[in-house]
């Protein structure tokens, strides 16, 4: 009570920059980490899917385990970039908590940024989980592609989280919950993502989705060990696409 | 009133929606708006449904960026806020902005870590009652328990200006002055408060200035008792308890206009008289009275309240 008395004993400051980046990261991982539907999409089912597709063999004459587990990667990054990220900020701009936290010394920057953290935070999470499970499993990457793998999966990361927040900043909450669910389940399956596409003829247009870029990418690095930089490109124009997109049409309200 | 520093002006700010190019064209939604809100008092915007209060509060804190016109916000625009800027203003919206899936303890130990030096969150939780529901989700909590977090939140990172947008919407009369009395201890504190209100008691009982809005411009601003104070658009009001029964003949006799006062026409009635502008005017009165032989058992005169000028204004 003591305090509160006084309540201008030095003007209002915001936290160092840094700091408030980081703890709005920690504060959504937390959230999302803590949400039964965002495990499920981030985790459970791309675990089910290593799992399953390895028992059934459905990739036995492309290399087995060690086409699946990169495959799966990209799906878990899609389901937390795209899916997670576009559903929870699509409910976040609805109840007008995307205009609250821009008002706060956060700001639409820090806001950003702190998602972006905690995107990279679950992704963390989600290549522990699943990389030690296709481990387990026999997957045995190429040592030297770990870092592309890595790199491809942050660029994924950054095109698909542009593009779940250009959903959820431009049409309702509901529309982006039933597209981002959509879109994740067709690009996982018929994609690219997973299942690797055909690369002669008209299909090869297919190799520009960001889903068969992301897949392509993790598999290149994982398997041969080689830099995938066609596919960092792809997904690196979709993130420029969808943020030049989001400058223009992102509504927080 | 001293009138301190201005912490907030807005200078001939308009809002449109819309494109030219569209079909639906432009609509304007603030058509010019002056406002002025000073530290250490409570300025009330108030104003008919769809007048323009959101808008003028969403372009004060800097969420909307007006087509014309400039804001400054403690001497800056809002629109192009830093953190420093941010973190010397609290924003209450009207819907809340609460996040549904977290409790008000994480939230606002979430908010109060975005400051430098927050409002203990002890305290605050105190004065608002929240302690039984602070670890409950927000979903789950009643509108009036949401209120409560989301002042708290706009609160959390001690402001020197605070934007409320419908404090006490949903509120039970205890919450409400719970919820008054903190309010009063801000503006006591020398915080500038910036409130919008449809409840017209309200505005009248917690404001120091007041800013009629209507079709996007300021029709009529002033403290209270400037825009209650007598004027030739609306004279006094007298209001008398009848001894008896009035009849119609003598009504129709009355001098000035006479019209029951909300009851019955019984011994004890009330009546109220519109448009005494003069000493005269109560001459004539008196002299009907007596014609009439009645002395009236009580007798008033009735200063206009907010909600008068409210629906004066509204009515044109």
């Amino acid at each position: 009570m003591s305090r509160a008395a006084d309540l201008s004993p030095q003007p209002s400051a915001p936290a160092p920059a840094l700091r408030r980046v980081l703890a709005h990261g920690r504060y959504e991982t937390r959230n999302t980490l803590r949400n039964g539907e965002q495990l499920l999409v981030s985790i459970v089912l791309p675990l089910l899917v290593l799992i399953g597709i390895h028992r059934l063999g459905l990739l036995a004459g492309s290399g087995g385990i060690d086409a699946v587990a990169p495959g799966v990667l990209a799906l878990a990054v899609m389901a937390s970039a795209f899916t997670g990220q576009g559903i929870a900020t699509g409910f976040e701009r609805q109840y007008g908590v995307l205009a609250y936290l821009a008002t706060t010394p956060l700001g639409p920057t820090g806001l950003i940024l702190g998602k972006a953290v905690a995107v990279l935070s679950v992704i963390v999470v989600q290549v522990l989980v699943l990389g030690s499970t296709a481990w387990a499993l026999g997957w045995s990457p190429s040592p030297a592609g770990l870092l592309w793998l890595g790199i491809g999966l942050v660029t994924g990361a950054c095109a698909f989280t542009a593009l779940g927040l250009l959903l959820a900043g431009t049409v309702r909450a509901e529309a982006t919950l039933a597209i981002t669910n959509l879109a994740w389940v067709l690009m996982g399956a018929a994609g690219g993502a997973v299942f690797p596409l055909h690369h002669e003829g008209p299909a090869g247009v297919l190799l520009l989705l960001p889903s068969a870029a992301l897949g392509e990418a993790a598999r290149t690095a994982s398997a041969e060990g080689s830099a995938p930089l066609v596919e960092i490109l792809i997904l690196a124009g979709w993130a420029v696409a969808a943020v030049l997109a989001a400058r223009r049409w992102f509504r927080w309200r | 009133m001293p009138s301190s520093t201005p912490c907030l002006t807005l200078t001939q700010v308009r809002y449109a929606v819309g494109s030219a190019r569209s079909a639906a064209g432009v609509t304007e939604i603030l058509a010019g708006v002056d406002l002025t809100a000073r530290r250490g008092e409570v300025t009330a915007v108030i104003g008919p449904n769809g007048a323009g209060k959101t808008t003028t509060l969403g372009c004060a804190q800097g969420l909307l960026r007006p087509s014309a016109g400039t804001v400054r916000l403690l001497g800056a625009d809002p629109y192009r806020a830093d953190a420093r800027l941010r973190a010397r203003v609290g924003v209450m919206l009207q819907d809340g902005g609460l996040p549904q899936a977290v409790t008000p303890a994480v939230l606002l130990g979430h908010v109060a870590r975005l400051h430098a030096d927050p409002w203990p969150l002890p305290d605050l939780v105190e004065r608002l009652d929240m302690s039984r529901f602070l670890t409950t989700g927000i979903r789950r909590l009643s509108g009036g328990q949401r209120q409560r977090v989301a002042l708290a939140a706009a609160l959390i990172g001690r402001p020197e200006v605070v934007f409320l947008d419908e404090p006490s919407a949903g509120l039970d009369p205890e919450s409400r002055q719970m919820v008054f009395e903190l309010i009063e201890h801000l503006r006591s504190a020398g915080i500038g408060i910036v409130l919008t209100t449809h409840l017209l008691q309200e505005a009248q009982q917690l404001a120091d200035s007041v800013f009629i809005l209507k079709d996007g411009t300021v029709v009529r601003h002033g403290t209270i008792s400037e825009l209650t104070a007598e004027s030739q658009t609306r004279p006094a009001r007298l209001v008398f308890a009848a001894s008896r029964r009035l009849s119609e003949a003598e009504l129709a006799a009355a001098p000035l206009a006479v019209e029951l006062d909300g009851e019955l026409n019984r011994p004890g009635a009330r009546w109220a008289v519109t448009g005494l502008t003069s000493p005269q005017d109560l001459g004539r009165l008196a002299a009907w009275w007596e014609q009439i032989g009645m002395m009236p058992a009580e007798m008033t005169f009735e200063s206009r309240t907010l909600e008068d000028v409210f629906w004066e204004v509204s009515a044109r």
